[in-house]
């Protein structure tokens, strides 16, 4: 039970709002020393344990780099933002008569769950689709649908682009069966005795993608109404 | 062929570059420490495979102490204004798209081919495809847009340096909660969880059983903020022993949508940096410090109204098919 206090340990300092990297790392030797204790380890083995565990992370993190590769889109990306690359991204969804914010994004969840039920994830993405792209677009689509529009529909606006694109994603890749999630099920299945297909499992992904399509999709079609109400307010809804 | 190294290299490389912009910059608001943090995420990313479990974990004590100890600045570099950028955008057109239109079609493109074709398998290397290529195409991206629009030769690690501070210490959050995993896996966190959870709540009927995992699953992925986290130590807890052998479920379809329920729960956390702090920042919203910004509480509803979804779902479909 004692190497739970790892989890308490990462609540607790999210509740105490503390850098999570801190806890993490907290987290991580707090787990690792009461492992030792558990095993009955004296003072000199529980420091051992702790230095073991500092290492066992560091060597998960230097295997866990992969992450970083990402950010080479930055630099691209801010290149062309550079030359109004938001601004051309407002510009062209302005000529679209019938575009709004909700219209717009609508048809965005249903083109990133779309590519991602196809394995296309990469695709989408923050810092790649939706700050340079789908956030000026649903602007753009906003200001011409309403007119001048507040900073507080503006962030709604950018939030719920954000949101799309997570909620487009999730509930689009678990279809495709060469996916992470769908490997390591199959995999973990595997070491469990149990022996399924790829196939199979990313098939019964497919009831709760239509779901999150409508749910999802009918918060994005009454999303123009929402920005209304917060504009006539002129605050929360 | 491309590896990961490689692309490890290209990021150290740029990592490098925006330290050294950084420490050259009078004007940042916390120049010594974002010199360092960037720095040491350069040193990572370039020489990490040489330093050992033990020096890697020294390196990440000094990041967390960086990262921690105080907030990071965003550097403010000369860039265009906005009057400036839109006679831009009007004069460069819709052509401005298509550099970053490259770096999907070439991810994507380079993945399918490092799969399905004998030249690309030798082009890129297996493990990690889709990143690599992800790399490679903002390469091609890069220069093609250093081609078309001659920017001055610092601008582009300028502007980058600019979107990186934006992120800032969250950009090493999903790298931290992955080896975090690692240590309450070698420890096995999920074993004693399992035998937790099914001492303290009876779960004596099939429906009682979904939920628990379900909401289980939900709750685990906001702590650990990744649902593949979450996955194996639930599973082994609730999934598989209750659900599955107890009740008969099916494993595909218990498992399938367990992980879905999962997802609830990354959308729900702010511990999921990269899909829920990283676009906050990204942004601007001008609550991306909070618990909750933004972009979780657009998620909210949905994630919440998906979770009893799969609940039924689950409960509907397991234990028929």
């Amino acid at each position: 039970m004692l190497v739970l206090l790892g989890i308490l340990v990462v609540v607790a300092g999210f509740a105490a709002r503390l850098n999570p990297l801190l806890t993490i790392v907290v987290a991580a030797l707090v787990t690792g020393v009461l492992a030792a204790v558990v095993a009955g380890a004296d003072a000199a083995g529980l420091w051992r344990a702790g230095v073991d565990t500092l290492a066992l992370f560091g060597k998960a993190f230097n295997d866990n780099r992969y992450f970083h590769i990402t950010w080479l889109v930055l630099p691209v990306i801010g290149l062309l933002e550079r030359e109004g690359l938001q601004e051309r991204a407002r510009m062209l969804i302005g000529r679209v008569r019938a575009a709004t914010a909700g219209r717009l994004l609508l048809v965005y969840l249903l083109i990133r769950q779309a590519t991602s039920a196809l394995g296309l994830t990469s695709l989408g993405g923050h810092p790649q689709m939706v700050r340079p792209l789908v956030a000026p677009m649903a602007e753009g689509a906003a200001e011409k649908d309403q007119g001048e529009i507040s900073d507080e529909t503006r962030f709604r606006i950018r939030g719920m682009a954000a949101a799309t694109d997570n909620i487009g994603l999730f509930f689009g890749e678990d279809i495709f069966i060469a996916i992470g999630s769908i490997v390591l099920i199959v995999g973990f299945l595997e070491q469990a005795g149990i022996k399924v297909e790829a196939l199979h499992v990313s098939l019964w992904a497919i009831p709760t993608a239509i779901a999150a399509f409508v749910v999802h999709g009918v918060r994005l079609w009454f999303f123009d109404r929402t920005l209304k109400a917060v504009a006539a307010k002129g605050g929360e809804v | 062929m491309i590896t990961l190294d490689h692309a490890y290299v290209l990021v150290g490389l740029m990592f490098l570059a925006f330290a050294v912009l950084t420490a050259l910059d009078r004007s940042h608001p916390t120049r010594i420490r974002n010199t360092l943090f960037w720095g040491l995420i350069a040193v990572s990313m370039l020489f990490g495979a040489k330093l050992g479990g033990l020096g890697n974990g020294v390196l990440v004590l000094a990041l967390v102490a960086l990262g921690a100890t105080g907030k990071m600045g965003v550097a403010k570099p000369a860039t265009t204004g906005p009057e400036e950028r839109v006679e831009r955008a009007e004069r460069r057109g819709n052509a401005l798209f298509l550099p970053a239109l490259i770096i999907p079609v070439v991810a994507v493109g380079g993945t399918l081919a490092a799969k399905y074709t004998d030249a690309g398998k030798w082009l890129i290397g297996p493990t990690q495809t889709t990143l690599i290529a992800l790399g490679l195409g903002c390469l091609i991206a890069f220069f093609a847009a250093v081609a078309w629009l001659r920017p001055p030769v610092s601008a582009p690690a300028q502007e980058g340096r600019r979107l990186m501070d934006s992120i800032g210490w969250a950009a090493l959050l999903p790298q931290m909660l992955a080896s975090l995993g690692a240590v309450f896996l070698a420890s096995d966190v999920g074993g004693v969880v399992g035998q937790a959870v099914t001492s303290v709540i009876p779960l004596t009927t099939p429906l009682l059983a979904v939920i628990a995992y379900c909401v289980g699953m939900a709750l685990f992925t906001i702590v650990m903020g990744n649902a593949f986290a979450a996955f194996p130590v639930m599973t082994a807890a609730i999934g598989l022993p209750l659900v599955v052998h107890q009740f008969g479920g099916d494993p595909a379809i218990v498992c399938a949508i367990g992980m879905l329920a999962g997802f609830c729960g990354t959308l729900l956390t702010p511990m999921a940096a990269n899909f829920n702090v990283v676009p906050a920042n990204l942004l601007d919203l001008p609550d991306r410090n909070a618990a909750f910004n933004g972009v979780i509480r657009a998620q909210a509803p949905t994630a919440a109204v998906m979770l009893l979804v799969n609940i039924g779902l689950m409960y509907a479909l397991a234990f028929r098919f």
